[in-house]
Order: C-alpha cells, then sequence, then structure tokens
C-alpha cells in the first residue's frame, strides 16, 4: 500500500526506525523502468559500433567477405528490437489498465503509474526507431567502406 | 494499516478501482496554527551570517547566487575576448592581434564559454531555484555546493588569469594532441588540463547534489507525474554530466602524465594514438552540447506556461524529449570526427543516431509551441527571449541536421560553416533562454523587476545583431573560411561577409550593455516587486517579497503540477506554517527526505550551516592542481595533504552525526526519524553517483587499452625499440586481485559486527581489511615494477601503467575511509544503529572491488588471450 508512514503516535526511542519506501511499488512502476527502452537501444548501439570497429580493424583484411559482422549485427538487431516491442507493450497495458477515458494529462496524483508506462511507452518507441536507424547503416553500407 | 490511519482516509474523494497503487495520496490537511514563536526561531536557524562571515554561508541561495554571478561574469570576459578576435577578422591581413596571440584568445574563448559559463550557469541556477521550486529549505549537501562553488572559482581565475601573462593554451578548446603534447612548450596546455579538471570536479559535485535534490527532496506528495518540469530535465542532465565528465577526466589524466612524465599514450611513435584523446574529447564533448542545452530549454518549460496562462501541453512527451535526448546524446560523439579516417561503417552509425537525436529535440520544441497556441499570451520580455531562442535554435539543429551528413561534413568540417552552426546552436539553445530566465526569475531572487522598456531594447539590439554577425559565417564557411586562422588574404570574397560579422558582434554586445546596465543600475528607489509577480503556477513563486532566508515558511503537501493555479489556499496555509517543518525547536537547519517515486516522507534531515571548510577545502583542492602545473611538487603535496585534513575534518563536524532523539514531529502528526543510513540515506544516495562517475572514468582507461588493441597488429607488442615490451605477468596481478577481495571480504565482516556492536571483532576486521588493501597495493606495484616496466617505453606500458596507477590511488583512499572508521567508533560518533559511515565505505569498497578485478584480469589475463 502506498501510504506506510507511522504517524499514528511517537515510536518508542529504541524502536528502530519503520520503513517507509517503496514496499508497494512494483517493477513497472519504478523510477528506472523509463529507462530500459534507452537503455537496450545504447546496447545495441555499443554493441553494434564496437563490433564493427573490432571487425573493421583487426579481421575484415583478412576476411573474405564481412558475412560474419552483419550476422552478428542482425543478431543484435533482433533482440534489441524483440526486447524493445516486449517492453513497450508492457508499458501501453500498464497504461491503459484500469481506466475509464483516458484522462487528459496524466496529472493527479494517483496517474503516477499509468505516467510513468506512458514516459515507458514513448521512450520505448523513440528506442525503436534509433535502433531501425543503427541497423538500416548496416543493411545500406554493408561492410566497412 | 492501523486503525488511526484507518480513520483519516477521506471518503468524499473519487471512486476507486480498489487497486491500492492507484489511490490517492492520504489526504492529509493542514490545520491549526504553527506553534508561536515558532517563526523567530526558523528565522534564527536560517540566519544568513553578516560582515565578513557572510562568505561562510553555505545555504543554497547565497552559493547559487555567487555561483551565477561568477559564471556570469566569465561570460562577459569570454564574450569581450570574442569581440578581440572580430576585430581582428575585420579587414584581411589584419594586425590588431599576432597569430600567438589570436590563438591563445580562442582557445579561451570556447574553453571560458564552455567550462566556465555553460555549464557552470545551469548548474548555479539549478543551485538556486531548484530547492524553490520543490519547497525544500536547501539542497542534502550544501557545503558541498559551496565547496563546488568554491572550486570553480578559483580554477576559473587561475585559467583565465594565464592569458594576461601571455601563457594561455592556444590549442583550441578541445586541445588535439600532438599540437599540444609535442609542439606547445610552456605551461599553456598543463593549465587548461589541471585548471579545468578542477573545474570538472565541482561540476560533477553539483552533479551529486541535483540528483541527490531532485529525487529526495521533493515535497510530500510530489509523485513522479507532478514534478516540476525543470526538475525532470535537471536530473536528466545531472546524470548526463555523471557520465560524460569522466571520460574527459580520464583523457586530461593521460595527456597530463604526457605532457609531464612522457607516458606515450597519443605519440603515434611509441604505439599511442592521438585520435584516442579525440574519442574521450568528443565522449564528453557531444553530451555537453546537451548539458548546456537541456537545462535551458528547462528554463522554457517554467516560462512558457507562467505566460500562456496554461498548464504544459504534452508533460509526458516532454518528458520522453528529456530522456531520449540524454540518451541518444551519448551516441554523436563521432559525428565531431568524420574526417578521420575512420571506416564508413561507423560513420554511417553516428550519422544515423545523429539524425534520430532530432526527433525527441524536436519533439518538446512542438510541445511549448502547442503550449503557446492554446493558451492566452500574455507579452513580455522573458518571453521574447524565448521565442527567440527558439527560431534560432531550430535554425541551428537544421544546419545541424546537415553537417550530421558526413558527405556535406567533409566539405564544411573545420569551416565557418561550423562556428555559425554552433553558435546558432549555442547562443539560441542556451544564451536566449538564460536571457529570458534572467527577466523571469530576477523578481524571485533580488524582489525587484527589470525594465521591461531597457529590456525590449536589449532584445532587439541581441537577435538583431547575433543573426547579423553570425549568419555571415555560413557563407563564408562555405566560401571557404576555415575557423581559427587569425586572418585571411585580400581578393578571397571573405572580406564583406567578415566585416558584416564584425559589425553584427559589437550590435549584440551592445545588447548585452544595455541589459547589464538594467542588472547593475540602483534600484534602491524601485518599489518592491508584488509576490509571484508573473502569477505563475509552480512553487518557487511561494518566495516572500522581501526574501527571508528560510526558503519557505512550511513544506507543504503538492497534488498537482501547478500547485499556485490548482490547490486553493495554499499560499495561506503555507505561510501559516500550517504545514511541515513549521519550527525549528533545536535552532537546527532542517528539510525533508522523501521517497523517489510517490515523494512519501521518508526522513527529518539536518542539513548543515554556514562554515569555512568548504572554501578552505577548495583552497586547498586548488593548489594541488595550481602547483603541479608549475611542477612544484613540494607545494602541490603539502596542499594535498592540508585538503585531506580539511575534508576530513569537515567530514568528521558535519556528516553523519548521532542526533539528540531519534525521531521528530514534523508537523501534521507525522513523526521521522532523524538518522537514517543505507540506501534510505542521502549520503549513500550521494557515494552511489559518485563511484558511477568515478568508475565511468576508469572504463574510460580501460577503453583506452582496448583501443590501444585495435589499433596495433599484436598487442602487446614482443619487442620495440629494440628493447622487449614487458608486461606486469599474470601472477602478481592475480595475487594482488586475491588479496583485495579478502580485504573487501573484512570489510563486510567489519560492518556486519559494527552493526551488531561487537567492537573487538569491528576493530580486528577493520585492522585486517586495511592490511590486506596495503597488501593488495604493494601486489599490484609489485609486478611492474619487480619486471622492470618502463611507461615510456610504449603506449602498453603506460596505459598498464596508469591502471595499476589508479588502482592503487583507490586502495589509499580506500584505507583512509577505513581508518576514519575506526575512529568515528572510538570517538563514540558512530555505532550499531548509527551506522552510516561504515555502510557508506562498504559502498565505496563494491566498487573497489570491481576496479581491482579488471584491472587485475585486463593487465593480467588479457594478453594471455590476445
Amino acid at each position: 500500500m502506498t501510504q506506510s508512514v507511522n504517524a499514528s503516535a511517537n515510536p518508542s526511542p529504541s524502536a528502530p526506525p519503520p520503513r517507509y519506501e517503496g514496499q508497494s511499488l512494483e517493477i513497472s512502476e519504478r523510477l528506472w523502468w523509463i529507462v530500459i527502452g534507452p537503455t537496450l537501444w545504447a546496447l545495441h548501439f555499443l554493441a553494434c559500433y564496437l563490433t564493427a570497429a573490432i571487425w573493421c580493424a583487426k579481421y575484415a583484411a583478412e576476411a573474405d567477405s564481412d558475412a560474419l559482422l552483419l550476422i552478428l549485427v542482425a543478431i543484435y538487431s533482433v533482440v534489441a528490437v524483440a526486447g524493445i516491442v516486449v517492453f513497450g507493450v508492457i508499458s501501453y497495458r500498464n497504461h491503459r489498465r484500469g481506466c475509464e477515458a483516458l484522462p487528459e494529462d496524466l496529472d493527479r496524483p494517483r496517474d503516477r503509474g499509468r505516467f510513468i508506462a506512458l514516459a515507458g511507452l514513448l521512450l520505448a518507441l523513440l528506442s525503436l526507431v534509433a535502433t531501425l536507424f543503427t541497423a538500416a547503416v548496416f543493411v545500406l553500407v554493408r561492410g566497412c567502406h | 494499516m492501523s486503525d488511526a490511519e484507518e480513520t483519516r482516509r477521506p471518503d468524499d474523494g473519487e471512486p476507486r478501482d480498489g487497486e491500492p497503487r492507484d489511490q490517492e495520496p492520504r489526504e492529509q490537511e493542514p490545520r491549526g496554527e504553527a506553534p508561536a514563536g515558532s517563526a523567530e526561531r526558523l528565522l534564527k536557524a536560517w540566519h544568513t551570517p553578516e560582515g565578513w562571515r557572510y562568505w561562510s554561508a553555505v545555504n543554497n541561495s547565497e552559493v547559487g547566487l555567487w555561483y551565477t554571478l561568477a559564471a556570469f561574469a566569465f561570460f562577459l570576459f569570454g564574450g569581450v575576448l570574442a569581440l578581440v578576435m572580430r576585430i581582428q577578422l575585420a579587414v584581411p591581413g589584419n594586425d590588431f592581434l599576432t597569430a600567438e596571440q589570436y590563438n591563445q584568445v580562442f582557445t579561451m574563448h570556447g574553453s571560458v564559454m564552455m567550462f566556465l559559463f555553460a555549464v557552470p550557469i545551469l548548474e548555479a541556477i539549478s543551485i538556486l531555484l531548484l530547492p524553490q521550486m520543490m519547497g525544500a529549505r536547501d539542497l542534502p549537501f550544501p557545503r558541498l555546493s559551496a565547496y563546488g562553488f568554491w572550486c570553480f572559482l578559483i580554477g576559473g581565475v587561475f585559467v583565465c588569469g594565464s592569458l594576461f601573462f601571455g601563457v594561455a593554451p592556444r590549442g583550441g578548446w578541445f586541445m588535439y594532441p600532438p599540437l599540444t603534447t609535442e609542439y606547445h612548450e610552456g605551461v599553456g596546455p598543463d593549465i587548461w588540463l589541471l585548471g579545468l579538471s578542477f573545474i570538472e570536479i565541482a561540476s560533477i559535485a553539483a552533479a551529486v547534489e541535483l540528483i541527490v535534490g531532485a529525487l529526495k527532496c521533493r515535497p510530500p506528495g510530489m509523485r513522479l507525474n507532478l514534478i516540476p518540469l525543470y526538475a525532470w530535465y535537471i536530473l536528466v542532465v545531472a546524470v548526463m554530466i555523471l557520465f560524460a565528465f569522466p571520460p574527459l577526466i580520464a583523457g586530461d589524466m593521460l595527456m597530463e602524465l604526457e605532457r609531464a612524465a612522457d607516458w606515450p599514450f597519443f605519440d603515434a611513435q611509441r604505439g599511442g594514438d592521438p585520435l584516442l584523446w579525440q574519442h574521450l574529447f568528443w565522449i564528453f564533448g557531444h553530451p555537453e552540447v546537451y548539458i548546456v542545452f537541456l537545462p535551458s530549454i528547462a528554463l522554457i518549460a517554467m516560462i512558457v506556461p507562467t505566460f500562456a496562462r496554461v498548464p504544459m501541453a504534452g508533460y509526458g512527451w516532454i518528458v520522453l524529449a528529456a530522456v531520449g535526448t540524454g540518451f541518444l546524446s551519448f551516441g554523436l560523439w563521432v559525428h565531431h570526427m568524420f574526417t578521420t579516417g575512420l571506416p564508413g561503417i561507423t560513420i554511417g552509425i553516428f550519422s544515423a543516431a545523429s539524425q534520430a537525436v532530432a526527433i525527441p529535440t524536436g519533439v518538446q520544441l512542438f510541445c511549448f509551441i502547442a503550449t503557446l497556441l492554446i493558451g492566452r499570451v500574455v507579452r513580455s520580455v522573458s518571453l521574447l527571449f524565448v521565442l527567440a531562442g527558439l527560431a534560432t535554435f531550430i535554425i541551428g539543429g537544421l544546419t545541424g541536421v546537415m553537417v550530421a551528413v558526413a558527405p556535406f561534413d567533409y566539405q564544411a568540417h573545420d569551416s565557418y560553416f561550423i562556428v555559425g552552426h554552433l553558435h546558432y546552436v549555442l547562443v539560441g539553445g542556451t544564451i536566449f533562454p538564460i536571457m529570458a530566465g534572467f527577466y523571469y526569475y530576477y523578481p524571485v531572487v533580488t524582489s525587484k523587476q527589470l525594465s521591461e522598456r531597457l529590456g525590449t531594447v536589449s532584445f532587439w539590439l541581441m537577435l538583431i545583431g547575433f543573426n547579423v554577425a553570425f549568419f555571415p559565417m555560413h557563407l563564408s564557411g562555405l566560401w571557404g573560411m576555415p575557423r581559427r586562422v587569425y586572418t585571411y588574404a585580400e581578393g578571397l570574397g571573405l572580406e564583406i561577409p567578415n566585416l558584416i560579422s564584425t559589425g553584427g558582434s559589437f550590435v549584440l554586445a551592445a545588447g548585452l550593455a544595455v541589459f547589464l546596465w538594467d542588472v547593475l543600475r540602483p534600484k534602491s528607489k524601485q518599489p518592491l516587486v508584488k509576490r509571484n509577480i508573473w502569477n505563475a503556477g509552480t512553487l518557487e513563486w511561494v518566495a516572500e517579497v522581501p526574501d527571508r532566508p528560510w526558503g519557505i515558511r512550511s513544506i507543504p503537501i503538492i497534488k498537482t503540477r501547478y500547485p499556485l493555479w490548482q490547490q486553493p489556499n495554499l499560499l495561506a496555509d503555507i505561510d501559516a506554517g500550517r504545514f511541515y517543518l513549521p519550527d525549528a525547536e533545536e535552532g537546527l537547519r532542517e528539510t525533508l527526505v522523501t521517497s523517489a517515486v510517490d515523494a512519501e516522507p521518508m526522513q527529518c534531515l539536518r542539513v548543515p550551516g554556514p562554515t569555512f571548510l568548504a572554501m578552505f577545502a577548495a583552497v586547498f583542492t586548488g593548489g594541488v592542481f595550481i602547483f603541479s602545473t608549475y611542477h612544484w611538487w613540494w607545494a602541490a603535496g603539502i596542499s594535498g595533504v592540508l585538503s585531506l585534513g580539511t575534508i576530513l575534518t569537515w567530514l568528521w563536524t558535519g556528516t553523519a552525526q548521532i542526533p539528540e532523539k531519534s525521531h521528530k514531529d514534523v508537523g501534521l502528526g507525522l513523526t521521522l526519524p532523524t538518522y537514517v543510513s543505507g540506501p534510505r540515506a542521502v549520503g549513500w544516495w550521494a557515494m552511489l553517483i559518485t563511484m558511477l562517475g568515478d568508475i565511468t572514468a576508469y572504463i574510460s582507461l580501460v577503453f583506452g587499452y582496448f583501443f590501444f588493441w585495435t589499433v596495433h597488429e599484436t598487442f602487446p607488442p614482443q619487442q620495440f625499440d629494440g628493447r622487449p615490451v614487458i608486461g606486469p605477468g599474470t601472477l602478481w596481478p592475480m595475487v594482488a586481485l586475491a588479496l583485495a577481495g579478502a580485504a573487501w571480504a573484512a570489510v563486510l565482516g567489519a560492518r556486519r559486527s559494527n552493526r551488531k556492536d561487537r567492537a573487538g571483532a569491528f576493530y580486528g576486521t577493520l585492522v585486517l581489511a586495511i592490511v590486506l588493501a596495503a597488501s593488495a597495493g604493494v601486489a599490484f606495484v609489485w609486478g611492474p615494477l619487480a619486471r622492470g616496466m618502463d611507461p615510456t617505453h610504449h603506449a602498453y606500458s603506460a596505459i598498464v601503467c596508469v591502471l595499476v596507477l589508479w588502482t592503487v590511488l583507490h586502495l589509499a583512499v580506500a584505507i583512509v575511509m577505513l581508518l576514519y572508521c575506526g575512529a568515528r567508533r572510538l570517538a563514540g560518533r558512530m555505532d550499531g544503529r548509527h551506522d552510516a559511515d561504515i555502510v557508506n565505505v562498504t559502498l565505496y569498497w563494491h566498487f573497489m572491488l570491481l576496479t581491482a578485478a579488471i584491472t587485475a584480469m585486463v593487465i593480467g589475463l588479457f594478453p594471455l588471450v590476445s
């Protein structure tokens, strides 16, 4: 329950301080829920960049083709896109959960959970676009140069 | 839920859907009156020191004001340098400045504007206003803010002063090696590296303060969906600072080691690579653009609803924009390096990300425009600057998309087109919004208003002057004018655009002069403004006229985004002291700590009052950096010892104090603890955040190691320059790791026995941990030492030695921390229940173990597999 502050009486001085924070929060109501999508983008971005940089610096000259690089990037991209989509769908469901009509701006205190879900959904969409941008580069360039 | 709580549940609220998480927070209505004499006690607790002791103030309203004024003074200095440059470039073949002077001036202009103005002023404004916006009395670590300010001031004066002795850095604001490592004699680059590293530390201190402030010092009830947009932006920016500045600090460290000790990180002849610097610099440098842009946009996000007279449209979309921009901005750095010969695929990846960042950047601009469209706009100078800022920034953003396209960038790179582009971005995205902020917030700080008439004059002069000065630069750039040249030849068609630019720059300066006059002109006869002069809706406008030092009379319960518009009687209840903490019975400075998501009250935090310790600590820390510049190692060492002593005294007397009572009634029947430790304590969060920054700097060094691996055929090389390249071996790094692991386990044991109040076991495990940590340090050094590694031999030797050096320095700090904990317990300042010190030190040790493990594995094991 959200309400956990012990306000009824002065606790005895020797009693350990009561726990206050977060006992009722689900994972999807934590602040870091909203950064999962962008984090997946960041990991995908970094993996693609580092793989390409290392491949081009170390192995491209010896290899017959860049197929291995492209296969690796394809695997990263499928995993990242799948992760972002799953996360986006969960956010969307949480956002729509239990509500009649959508309130205009999620600005009531009790809209907090659905606000976090909305932010998560929007960031998932942005991350999806940015991840596809990165993947598209490999489709278009197909090699080191 | 207890019966007492049950009875307080409101039954007149909206129908509930039965899920506890969707409930409104408890309806706690303000009632009664504040105790008699409480206002006087509160004023006394928050009294600002007078006379010369004024400079010992640490409260956010004083420190924030000094910080703002100092940053603005540096801005004026940087602006004068810009005018000097424009005079030199007004006509071809001019000899107003020599090439040498011009190089110093343009380097200082860029460095001052970025490091001494853009970043600091946004931290300054945040320190000044963020607590007000959140109804907090202060930020959680006032002395840290003061320390950051004094570091900034000392470092800034030192760096700027170099120009007057003709020894200023002259390598451009990004200081590319090998120019700065091999061809620049003198102390110029050292002043840049050490002076600005010192200031970067101040920035990280501010970031720690602002993150913890935004997450933990909100008023009760201000849930995540109700936070002022400014706080969202500042939260994002502070996290960005935390991950962006450390790579530069790591780069500074490498370059200074190369300059002072000849460790060849960037020397291509000895296996180094100048591109490593470019990577480290731009991993900092590109997010930096957004670090200065987002807080300014944050000001716009506060100003627009006030003058549109409606709440911001698309609050959630703006949060998307802030967080999304924060992330994407870390994926753009290579677009500053398109012409360095990187593989096409790399260029493609970063070009795509540079296009993608336009999406969130655009989203927030649409939100602002939408808000202005649906509102009933009230005219003001502040809003004029907002509109000018948006328009200017959009132009800069569009040329930004142009240069993000690599083939165009090949043409425009290092030309005046870039100078035009970046000034449109920075002036539109930073300066104009800050001007708007000055006009908007001036009454909060001084209780007087700036002149709307002078403001309008200043606005038009600045807007016209800016465009006349900078638009022609796009053309002169496309016509072939390179950046960073002290003059140009006749007959290239560059005379006219340069002359127009110079003329425009003086019109812009005239606009600033009008503004400056408006700020400085005596206002003693001018009446005080009325409270909440713009009829704004957010909490900072609760500020009284004339201002009182307590920040806010009582800390309210917040249920809306624009409480002054949407919560009836709020102001009267705050003023009557009907909310939390209306009193200071113990004469101590107190504020509320609340939970991160729902802002439920968690702790009554006692914040420290005025002290000179923060200033002294900054002076001594400054000594370390400044004396090192001139290689006065003894003076630097003594300064370091004094700095350590001062900081320890500060910690000893000002942090984790055992309170006189464990709980306190904070008003409205709420009792909160006065001492907490672990994840519920702000100090624990500060340690965590600091260590995230620290580990980022360390990872940047590790990145250097693997960067060298990618550029060499075999790495580590077998032989170089006729000598075998020696590594540290595998045995000693592994021994060191084992010892560090054992020390970590002993620290965990010490924390445990302290908690159980078993003093003997505590001191025993503590001594064991210290001995093991020292042994780990010796083992780390022993590998390279015994095998005769020479850090000046090859970049491999240098990078291994720097990883060892970093780890050993951290072990030394870890030992000091353990000694401190032992002393705290001996002195009765730490016990089983009051264990914040050892809990925070344990957190440090988790990172310590991670650092030791990575170092040992990289230097000890990687050569075996590569």
